[in-house]
């Protein structure tokens, strides 16, 4: 946020709320950006309305499906339910910005082989979550399908139920689930 | 979402006086509750102040006494996949990763889950307004209405709604401490005073007035907690709010019980302490199941159930007794 917080601490206490835009630099799929947004603008409308990035799907605007899910530094997140101010400075990635050098990431290529969509409209956000799911197995983060969190998490233990589990935040209406975790299973077994 | 201004706050005894003196002001962490509440009004602030650049509050650190001192800004999925609070805490980071997704847990902050409001339906819809909670004074329509899904215990005509919280309910069993820094300094809450009963006064899940800013949690040591074990029963597998859960942690000496804790969700209006059962545990064998279960059902003697969730009493000491066994299983 270009505000300066202490001049809108000091004029908090009056009635009227003056509500001014607030300009936010982003680095979006490695492109510096710069949007003007209202405060209570979402990024997920930011990504959609300002930049154009129609990728990142809006499905329940509520934070229940996850057909919104990108990466905030690399961490994947509902952006139905993060202000776009709140999120200056921050590395954005979205599903368009997921292939390297005109190549599929291993996970996209993954669901098109295991047929992990239907209708699609869910799809950029399983992606996404799916990407990111696989860093934080890696980086030895359990589930609650993890029989023993006492013990470190490796890429071993890392079973369907567990897969099932971490993706469970991402709904899909055309029930195509079973395709999804062969997909996600794939691209771990092939990185 | 309606129109509001936004800020960020830099300096914790700043933040605190804007919150003391500005009642339309509210802090914003991770948003994964707040913003929900603002998109179906629940919550109509006119300033957020975001908090999340406040200084050293995100960290986990181990207290010298031994237990842990969780930061009330670091992340749920940060502190789920902490190796000390896995160890020392196991109930603490399997409540966590029972509740919500990954994409939430990534986002919601510790202090933000304990504040978190009541999932009841009929607080959460707009369109109703029969609610005490979001209208003091509107009445409760789930006291006559759908309440499958509400309290047995300690529910008032005023209110009959739960706490939402899986971390609260573990947070409760390990005696945790609420640190929350005020106007006039810090102050520590005992857990089990950190949340209210509904009584006439629904609208107030918690203690904490204006100019309260939780800092941390601190989690002493216990005897109990290397072997406690937090179970979720819920209407679907995952990515959904407890029927009834229960936080269960035992010491044992020869295959008896020393001590025991136990703390239940889904059933309150707060994170339910079972006291009494607490203290029957304490001499029975592990596997002596029927005493276990008459110990338990001490804690449900004064259970109230509503006219559709009169399953919950049968199937909460269901829940304890197999969380206990599987916290009995860790020692």
């Amino acid at each position: 946020m270009s505000q300066d917080p202490k001049h809108v601490l000091a004029n908090t206490a009056g009635d009227e709320v003056a509500i001014e835009p607030l300009t936010v630099n982003l680095t979006v799929n490695d492109q510096a950006r710069r949007v003007t947004v209202e405060p209570r603008m979402t990024l997920l409308d930011a990504l959609r309305e300002k930049l154009t990035l129609t990728g990142t799907k809006k499905a329940c605007d509520r934070g229940e499906c996850g057909a919104c899910t990108v990466h905030v530094e690399g961490r994947r997140i509902l952006s139905c339910m993060t202000l776009a101010a709140m999120v200056e400075g921050k590395r954005i990635t979205t599903i368009e910005g997921l292939e390297q050098n005109g190549a599929l990431h291993p996970l996209q290529s993954a669901f098109i082989e295991h047929d992990g969509f239907q209708c699609g409209f869910c799809t950029s956000g399983q992606i996404m979550s799916g990407v990111a799911m696989m860093g934080e197995a890696r980086a030895g983060w359990p589930s609650a399908a993890t029989a023993e969190v006492r013990r470190p998490f490796t890429l071993a233990d890392l079973s369907r139920a567990e897969i099932q589990e971490r993706m469970s935040g991402n709904l899909c209406r055309c029930a195509c689930y079973p395709n999804v975790v062969d997909a996600v299973a794939d691209a771990i077994a092939r990185s | 979402m309606h129109p509001f201004a936004l800020s960020r706050a830099d300096d914790p005894a700043k933040a605190i006086a804007a919150h003391a003196i500005d009642p339309q002001l509210a802090f914003i962490a991770g948003g994964t509750d707040l913003i929900g509440l603002m998109k179906d009004r629940a919550a109509l602030p006119k300033r957020l102040l975001d908090i999340n650049s406040l200084p050293n509050m995100a960290e986990i650190d181990a207290l010298p006494i031994g237990g842990l001192r969780i930061g009330a800004l670091a992340r749920m999925s940060d502190v789920a996949a902490d190796m000390e609070v896995r160890r020392q805490f196991p109930v603490i980071a399997e409540a966590l990763l029972f509740a919500a997704s990954g994409q939430l847990r990534n986002m919601a902050s510790i202090g933000g889950n304990i504040m978190q409001r009541t999932r009841c339906a009929y607080f959460r819809d707009e369109t109703d307004g029969r609610c005490n909670k979001r209208n003091p004074g509107s009445g409760c329509a789930a006291l006559h209405g759908l309440n499958r899904n509400h309290a047995i215990f300690g529910w008032s005509q005023s209110c009959v709604a739960t706490n939402p919280s899986d971390l609260a309910v573990a947070l409760t069993a390990m005696n945790a401490i609420v640190i929350v820094r005020g106007q006039a300094g810090e102050r520590r809450i005992p857990f089990t005073d950190f949340h209210r009963l509904a009584g006439n006064t629904p609208q107030r899940d918690n203690v904490l007035g204006r100019g309260d800013l939780i800092v941390a949690v601190e989690v002493p040591p216990n005897a109990e907690a290397r072997a406690s074990h937090y179970l979720k029963v819920r209407d679907r597998a995952s990515y959904e709010f407890a029927l009834v859960s229960a936080a269960a942690a035992i010491a044992t000496d020869r295959g008896h019980i020393r001590s025991a804790r136990l703390a239940m969700g889904g059933v309150a209006h707060k994170p339910w302490r079972l006291t009494a059962a607490e203290s029957g545990l304490r001499g029975i064998s592990l596997d002596d199941g029927d005493a276990l279960k008459s110990a338990i059902a001490a804690s449900f003697s004064d259970a109230r159930p509503l006219a559709h969730n009169a399953f919950k009493v049968e199937l909460a000491q269901r829940v304890a007794l197999r969380a206990l066994q599987t916290a009995g299983a860790r020692t």
